[in-house]
């Protein structure tokens, strides 16, 4: 079965002025620096990583919102481009997004059944306006808002329930693929297993796929099919999320996973705490980018970039686990 | 610093350009061009020799470009009531625009200035209030009601001083003042407001919180703040010294450079209108300039940047 | 720049939101308490000008061109004349209320249109130049400039003097005063609204350009454009006023308020009242509009200068 969606060497970097010396000097930031996966039809990807490391970036690639550096993305075979055309606008029907701040998405001028049956109207504007406000309505019940919730406005309502607007909007056109960036992270979090559960419920019930990009292991385990790990523009370990988190491989999965707090196992695990802040995009360490916080770093990871290799639907980027110095490094845990 | 000053000057001559191609195209827009600058009657053969030195049957850019070389060189064409050059038509007005402006933009700073610090200092007393009614009313009175009001009092009921002409001192007195109180408001307000906001900065706060007596914080931190935005709006006076001249000139018919404006539109003598609005054009230009080069001066963060890109 | 008018939501930056830390609450209040009888009177007059604005026909008791050689240069009821001519009449024995009456509708329309004006092209440009950004956003900034850098009234006087006056083109001229304000205004707003989230996330629906400016970014700005508005239109009055002064605005037989002045100058001596009447309305007019537009301005949208 083909993927619905492909990325392949994606890439975003940014131009910087760097205040340095007499002229500053101009450096390059590498938001995302070589990102390649796919997404089949009906499932979900996780995304996960520290912020700062490309996440976000990689959504609004995958999108087309801004133009990739280099690289490609195809949808459902067709090119995704930045370029804001109708072309561009009629894809949005397939891709839709739910972002971090649902209130900043929300026209706080409008109630928020106007702004649910917004997509009807861009889309089909032949629809009458009885049967959008009747499909308005249905949307706002699948996403468990109260029918007397139309009217309010989006300051009117909580969050969890604005995000509950934004994701009746987005799923309006039933889109094959939904990007969320961080759905759930400005919410309480009382409120984020209810939003995550809709999310899960609506998902099984008409079958979208989709990118789920959270900096939180437990909420991307609990929504993926599969996980990448991402670390500064790159992704660093991919598989099944049980493979990922029972069995990191990579030294950061590793660091990620052991900061997890488990009351059940308390004491039992040794918790890895890597040193110093992650480097900045601007200066991305050689070799492995990871190798200046990387507890088992040996010279050679300094001069060669790891590239991701694949066995048995497990993917790695480290020059230890890949030349079979992994058990030496499980040997850690 | 010299890159801020390149650019403040790059964009001085891209306004004058507009400025010029402005008065280029809306010549073209009104007619013949050797009509409009020789006048209706003047002979054949200078219609000839004006078509030809000025080049009409040429293309469109060329013409353009003639008529940049011809304001370059000052040759602005004629009067079409009296025959003489423009330019100097327009010229020996200037001196007796700048005898009723000058004053006049001395009243406006030294009425406006302490009183738009005075109100911000005492803000919402009613010291303040009355500044800033008597700065809305300043606002809302147009020159020519108050002009025409200061005529009624001290020209007709009291005669101290004459209504119009321009004789004597006396006659400057009227004009000056009604143009000084107008402009007055405008600064006051200004003033206050560049002051306001100063003051609302936190190291104005950290200055008397440190104990600095309130005197010497606002002498030291807040007026030399509140100086750098109020320069802009001085500098925008000067500019327009004879833009705020017209109607005050000829309200009490003072023979400067607006009154001779207003003439010139009312006769459409147009090769006067626009030698007046070049130079208007570059009055402004210039102020603007002056203003941005004493911003270099006075705001220190682009002081220090000279001194960075001179070390 | 954002406009919150909107109660319960998270409060603009502690910088924006007073101008100046000393001022306590109670002081505020009591600056608000203190100006609401103005606005009120203000609000009055704005309406009994409405009112002229819309009835003049039929509240002009004489027509205002209507000679009456017998009845010259008769002082105001309360300058010892009757209520016959309760403003008196001028040199040619017209009536100086029904003037009056016609010029405030003349003046009124000709500042209420050019104002239209100039909010639909400062609006335009303006978001036009946030939604293009680049080298279409650098020639739109410098024609802001140009624009903003020569006295309007010099402008104005240039193109009456190359094009003529007539009511239609005067009307069009006056509708360029202000509108580089206006675009950068919204410039401004059009380009923190693009910042904010919705209107990106409008356009990631699949929304056209058009449909997130007018349907969404413009409502959003609305309250700040209308104030600024607002405090444009006293000035176009006082322009139009000013230029109807010089004889060179609105021409005879039509009467604009400036236009009275300027005809009544010549009587200040005989019969001041020919002037007085316009004068008057001219500054209670825009006074009044300018109280409004500072109250609007303090309460909807402490940013705006």
């Amino acid at each position: 079965m083909s993927a619905l969606l492909q990325a392949k060497d994606l890439k975003r970097h940014y131009e910087v002025h760097i205040p340095e010396g007499l002229f500053g000097r101009k450096a390059s930031l590498k938001a995302v620096d070589g990102v390649s996966f796919s997404i089949e039809k009906g499932r979900t990807l996780g995304l996960v990583g520290e912020s700062g490391c490309g996440k976000s970036t990689t959504a609004k690639l995958v999108l087309g919102l801004i133009p990739a550096t280099a690289g490609t993305v195809e949808f459902a075979g067709t090119r995704v481009t930045a370029r804001h055309d109708a072309q561009w606008r009629a894809m949005r029907r397939r891709m839709q997004m739910i972002y971090q701040d649902p209130l900043g998405a929300l026209d706080r001028r409008l109630p928020v059944i106007t702004q649910i049956a917004e997509p009807f109207e861009i889309h089909n504007p032949e629809m009458l306006a009885a049967e959008r406000t009747e499909r308005s309505a249905l949307l706002m019940e699948s996403v468990g808002l109260r029918p007397d919730m139309a009217m309010r406005y989006p300051h009117e309502l909580s969050g969890g329930q604005r995000q509950r607007v934004v994701i009746a909007r987005a799923l309006a056109l039933e889109p094959d693929l939904l990007v969320c960036d961080e759905p759930v992270s400005a919410l309480d979090v009382s409120i984020q297993a209810q939003v995550l559960n809709l999310l899960d419920d609506l998902r099984e019930r008409t079958g979208f796929a989709a990118l789920f990009i959270s900096h939180d292991l437990k909420v991307v385990r609990q929504m993926s099919d599969r996980v990448a790990v991402m670390y500064l523009g790159r992704i660093v370990e991919s598989g099944l999320p049980e493979e990922v988190f029972r069995r990191p491989q990579h030294p950061y999965t590793k660091a990620l996973v052991s900061a997890i707090p488990t009351p059940a196992r308390r004491g039992k695990r040794e918790r890895i705490v890597l040193e110093g802040d992650p480097p900045s995009p601007v200066d991305v360490p050689s070799g492995c980018s990871f190798h200046t916080r990387c507890p088992i770093a040996q010279a050679s990871c300094r001069n060669e970039v790891p590239q991701l290799v694949t066995s048995g639907g497990h993917a790695v980027a480290c020059h230890l686990v890949n030349a079979g110095a992994a058990p030496a490094a499980q040997a850690a845990e | 610093m010299v890159q801020y000053l390149l650019m403040k000057i790059f964009r001085a001559l891209v306004t004058v350009t507009l400025i010029v191609s402005a008065a280029f195209v809306v010549l073209r827009l009104s007619g013949d061009p050797a009509i409009i600058i020789l006048g209706p009657e003047a002979p054949p053969e200078a219609f000839e020799a004006f078509r030809r030195n000025w080049g009409l049957d040429q293309p469109i850019w060329v013409q353009y470009f003639k008529y940049f070389v011809a304001v370059a060189q000052g040759d602005l064409g004629n009067s079409m009531r009296d025959g003489r050059s423009a330019l100097v038509v327009v010229g020996e007005r200037i001196p007796l625009t700048l005898a009723i402006t000058l004053p006049a933009l001395f009243i406006k700073l030294a009425i406006g200035l302490p009183a738009g610090v005075v109100a911000a200092l005492y803000r919402n007393t009613w010291v303040d209030r009355l500044i800033m009614m008597l700065s809305v009313a300043g606002f809302t009175v147009p020159s020519f009601v108050l002009g025409l009001v200061l005529a009624m009092i001290f020209a007709v009921w009291l005669g101290w001083l004459p209504s119009g002409g321009s004789d004597t001192w006396a006659h400057a007195v009227l004009p000056t003042v009604t143009m000084g109180l107008v402009g007055a408001a405008v600064i006051a307000r200004f003033t206050r407001s560049a002051m306001l906001e100063v003051l609302g900065q936190p190291y104005i706060r950290t200055a008397s919180a440190k104990g600095l007596l309130w005197r010497n914080v606002v002498r030291s931190h807040a007026l030399p703040n509140a100086a750098i935005p109020t320069l802009t709006i001085i500098g925008f006076l000067v500019g327009s010294l004879v833009a705020g001249a017209v109607v005050v000139e000829s309200v009490f018919s003072w023979p400067g450079v607006g009154r001779l404006l207003v003439n010139a539109v009312a006769n459409r003598d147009l090769a006067v209108v626009q030698v007046i609005l070049l130079l208007v054009g570059l009055t402004m230009v210039g102020a603007n300039l002056a203003v941005d080069i004493l911003y270099g001066i006075v705001d220190p963060r682009l002081r220090i940047k000279r001194l960075q890109a001179g070390s | 720049m954002t406009i919150d008018t909107t109660p319960g939501l998270e409060p603009a930056s502690p910088a924006h939101a007073s101008g100046s830390v000393f001022t306590s609450k109670s002081r505020m209040g009591a600056f608000f308490e203190a100006w609401p009888p103005l606005v009120l009177i203000a609000l009055f007059w704005i309406g009994l000008i409405a009112v002229v604005v819309i009835g003049a026909k039929w509240i002009a008791p004489y027509d205002f061109m209507a000679l009456d050689l017998r009845a010259r240069l008769i002082p105001p009821v309360f300058m010892g004349g009757s209520w016959v001519h309760p403003l008196g009449t001028d040199e040619l024995g017209r009536d100086v209320l029904s003037r009056l009456i016609v010029s405030i509708r003349i003046s009124m329309v000709i500042a209420f249109l050019s104002t239209l004006i100039a909010a639909i092209v400062g609006v335009s440009l303006g978001f036009l130049a946030a939604y293009f950004r680049g080298r279409v956003e650098q020639v739109i900034l410098m024609l802001i400039d140009a624009q903003a850098a020569m006295p309007f009234m010099i402008i104005a006087l240039a193109v009456l003097a190359f094009l003529g006056s007539s009511l239609f083109l005067f009307t069009i001229l006056m509708g360029f005063y202000g509108w580089e304000r206006i675009a950068r205004i919204s410039r401004g707003l059009a380009i923190s609204a693009n910042e904010r989230g919705y209107a990106t996330a409008v356009r990631d629906l699949g929304a056209t350009p058009i449909r997130i400016y007018a349907r969404h970014i413009l409502p959003n700005i609305a309250s700040t454009l209308i104030v600024s508005l607002t405090l444009n239109f006293p000035e176009v009055i006082l322009l139009e006023s000013g230029l109807s002064f010089l004889g060179l605005g609105v021409q005879p037989p039509m009467t604009s308020l400036g236009n009275m002045v300027g005809y009544g100058r010549d009587y200040i001596q005989s019969a001041p009242w020919i002037m007085l009447a316009p004068s008057a309305a001219i500054v209670v007019t825009t006074l009044s509009i300018s109280i409004l537009g500072d109250w609007m301005r303090d309460k909807f949208d402490p940013t705006l200068d």
